[in-house]
């Protein structure tokens, strides 16, 4: 079996996640959130491979999945995944100037969400289930509460200085 | 069982219809739809079949199945008002530069908008900016998504008959759209190009790519000879665009009106049909007899042998070697013609042929079906757009006088008429196998079991005894279908020595390239009766009985797979196989 690699994409990983998940049109959303979670986004030839290799599945289909969910990403996220909460209490409680802030720091606009040295990548999620410490931002899994756009200066300030120095 | 239910007041019988749809139709009412299609899933996306149902409202007909007693009421105040929003809110970002629309006149957006009267769309128009770029990369197929309501037609087309999926959806809620996998270009797909997506498409959102303007300078280059050639399956339906009825044999008045639109000569695919047996039957027996790549496949589908060219390059030494009678005719027309006439030469003979399928237009500019840098077959026009080649010339096919085509290849056997009908190309191979094999005369020709299709498209098999070697044919419609007898094969569980595959359900006869015909189950049944009628009053009926094809062969070719003739009947194929991770799927 080959294990040749495209596009720094290696097929062996993918096939291994179909097998493990079997290679039924059934198990498509949890394959690719495993290989979301492998590769930290679904690269193109993973979703041909998938689409090819699955019965009843095509590069097209799967693309159409991948694209209709929001937890699917199709470039890749940055170093630091920062995610936005904009569900209605972080909306209400301002967590828009927090998102405009990072988008207009790393010079993202819609449609691109990954900045151009691929350290952050920034999204917005629904809720977080936090709503009393509204607006929410979490970054790599790390909750930070009651956002402005002054305070999520100061911790990507932080996070960048720490780059700097390692 | 028959139940009862009421459509606008009158009391109406059904059976075992699917849907509320079908039983309003089959009772002569009538109610609008874009993206229902008979052959199809149903999807229930457009709200269009909209109905009024006494007890519980507003209900999508395509969508409900019937119950005994309903009170349905297909045209109330209600209904009306709910198309009448559907269709302004489609036209509202619609690129509606309907005169220059290919499907103008027959779209199905353009009707109903003028039927519910919408002179007025309430929403501001589609900026310039927003157009997406219109996708003509395929040889076959233009994609417009400008034109696109996302009825999902060509999607389910693309699935449930060929089992490929090479469009889908993408994206979500406004930002849908139908493509292939992450927008790439139609045609650096694995597209086969059986344009059966845009047979089903309701706007021009997918449309035939024309050549009808090349077909036009060369008519009127006087420096340029041209032969015409035309498939079987377009005779028994290029009518239907002259109010002739579906299955009508229009071959005779067909020639009169090629002769008059300026065509210098006028051919028939079936001589190249009868060809076709000739070489595949004398390779079939000759694999039988070596025991060698069988089962074979047939070749004359070019949407067929483009789906094992890029989806089971490893069972390419199956398919026949043979060109389809399109591929076989041009070049004997190039080579043969200029003995017989003077001032033709292979340099000015330009040889155009029409043909019910937009995957012949893909399959003449193959690499290998070029000569000397030229294409065999100059262009390749389809029923469609030959239909409006005639329409613009002002003939008018229903009256015109009907008239023979030309020689030396002047006469067809009704073996080669039935290739247009799904199972027709093994039957006219048996017929001539089985002579070629015993000497003696096959009595009984008609094998109906390799005939019609049903809803599902299953396979059809027949048995022969060829002189106690039993051998069994297996015919199929859709690649969906024949990618499981493929199963089959490569499970070593297949026991049939000849396939014959077509890609588009029920054969040529409802190819992408007729006349549009996608709300009517019946209608490839019909054409396919006109193809079997005549092939039952024609004097010969066995393609080796042919006396022009005897001719050739005495005058040219030799004999069946000669050298000769593998010059000029036979091709190769090529793995087109894309993907780098081959030996992981």
């Amino acid at each position: 079996m080959s294990t040749q690699t495209s596009g720094g994409i290696n097929f062996k990983k993918v096939n291994d996640i179909i097998d493990s998940c079997g290679a039924k049109k059934s198990n498509l959303i949890a394959i690719l959130q495993k290989v979301q979670d492998e590769f930290k986004y679904l690269p193109q030839d993973a979703i041909t491979y998938i689409g090819t290799k699955i019965d009843g599945l095509s590069p097209a289909t799967v693309y159409g999945v991948a694209t209709f969910y929001a937890q699917f990403s199709l470039e890749p996220k940055g170093k630091y995944e920062i995610k936005c909460c904009d569900g209605t209490a972080c909306h209400v409680r301002g967590s828009m100037p927090v998102y405009t802030y990072l988008m207009q720091r790393f010079n993202l606009k819609e449609g691109k969400y990954t900045s151009d040295d691929g350290m952050f990548s920034v999204e917005t999620v629904s809720c977080l289930g936090a709503c009393g410490l509204a607006p929410v931002v979490v970054i790599n899994g790390k909750v930070y509460p009651q956002m402005t756009s002054d305070a999520i200066k100061i911790i990507i300030d932080t996070i960048v200085a720490q780059e700097n120095e390692g | 069982m028959t139940n009862t239910l009421f459509i606008n007041g009158k009391e109406c019988e059904y059976t075992n219809e699917p849907n509320l749809l079908e039983v309003i139709r089959n009772n002569g009412f009538s109610v609008p739809t874009f993206c229902y299609r008979p052959d199809l899933t149903q999807y229930g996306a457009c709200r269009m079949c909209v109905v009024e149902i006494e007890g519980r409202g507003i209900q999508s007909s395509c969508t409900m199945p019937p119950e005994p007693g309903l009170k349905i009421h297909t045209n109330t105040e209600k209904t009306r008002r709910i198309r009448k929003i559907v269709l302004e809110l489609l036209l509202a970002n619609h690129d509606r530069e309907c005169t220059t629309c290919d499907k103008s006149g027959k779209c199905e957006l353009q009707k109903y908008a003028q039927e519910y009267g919408i002179n007025d769309i309430r929403f501001a128009k589609k900026k310039p900016q927003d157009y997406l770029p219109i996708d003509n990369s395929n040889p076959s197929i233009v994609r417009d998504p400008n034109k696109c309501i996302l009825c999902g037609a060509c999607v389910r087309a693309c699935a449930e008959f060929q089992g490929h999926s090479v469009l889908g959806f993408a994206n979500r809620g406004s930002k849908t759209v139908v493509q292939p996998m992450a927008g790439r270009a139609l045609g650096s797909v694995d597209c086969v190009f059986c344009g059966q997506c845009q047979a089903v498409c309701p706007t021009g959102a997918l449309t035939i790519k024309t050549d009808i303007d090349r077909v036009w300078d060369l008519i009127n280059d006087k420096n340029k000879k041209t032969a015409v050639q035309m498939a079987p399956s377009v005779r028994v339906a290029l009518g239907e665009e002259f109010g002739l009825k579906p299955g009508e044999n229009v071959i005779g008045k067909f020639n009169a009106a090629l002769r008059q639109l300026g065509f210098d000569l006028v051919f028939d695919t079936n001589f190249s049909a009868d060809l076709t047996i000739m070489e595949e039957a004398t390779e079939f027996i000759e694999r039988l007899t070596k025991g060698e790549n069988l089962p074979l496949f047939t070749s004359c589908c070019p949407a067929w042998v483009r789906y094992l060219e890029t989806q089971h390059p490893d069972l390419l030494n199956h398919l026949s070697s043979c060109k389809s009678p399109q591929g076989m005719l041009s070049p004997v027309i190039k080579a043969v013609v200029p003995k017989y006439f003077e001032d033709y030469t292979e340099e000015n003979l330009y040889v155009v042929s029409i043909m019910p399928c937009t995957a012949k237009k893909a399959e003449a500019v193959r690499g290998q079906l070029y000569s000397n840098g030229r294409a065999q077959t100059d262009v390749v026009l389809t029923t469609q757009e030959i239909a409006r080649m005639l329409k613009s010339a002002g003939i008018n096919l229903a009256t015109i006088t009907p008239e023979a085509n030309d020689s030396p290849f002047g006469q067809y056997t009704g073996a080669a008429t039935i290739f247009g009908a799904s199972g027709g190309v093994a039957e006219a191979a048996v017929r001539t196998a089985y002579e070629f094999v015993t000497h003696e005369s096959l009595e009984n020709i008609d094998f109906k079991p390799l005939r019609g299709v049903d809803k599902a498209h299953r396979a059809k098999e027949a048995e022969i005894d060829i002189k106690g070697t039993k051998v069994k044919v297996r015919v199929v419609s859709t690649l969906k279908e024949a990618e499981k007898s493929i199963r089959e094969l490569k499970e070593g569980k297949a026991d049939f020595q000849l396939l014959e595959v077509m890609a588009c359900p029920g054969g040529c006869v409802n190819g992408g390239g007729q006349p549009r015909s996608c709300d009517n189950s019946q209608i490839k049944e019909e054409r396919a009766q006109g193809l079997y009628k005549e092939d039952s009053e024609l004097p010969f009926r066995k393609s080796h009985t042919n006396p022009d094809i005897i001719k050739l062969y005495e005058e040219f070719l030799e004999k069946p797979n000669s050298h000769k003739a593998h010059e000029l009947l036979h091709t190769t194929y090529s793995d087109m196989f894309k993907n780098s991770y081959r030996d992981l799927v």
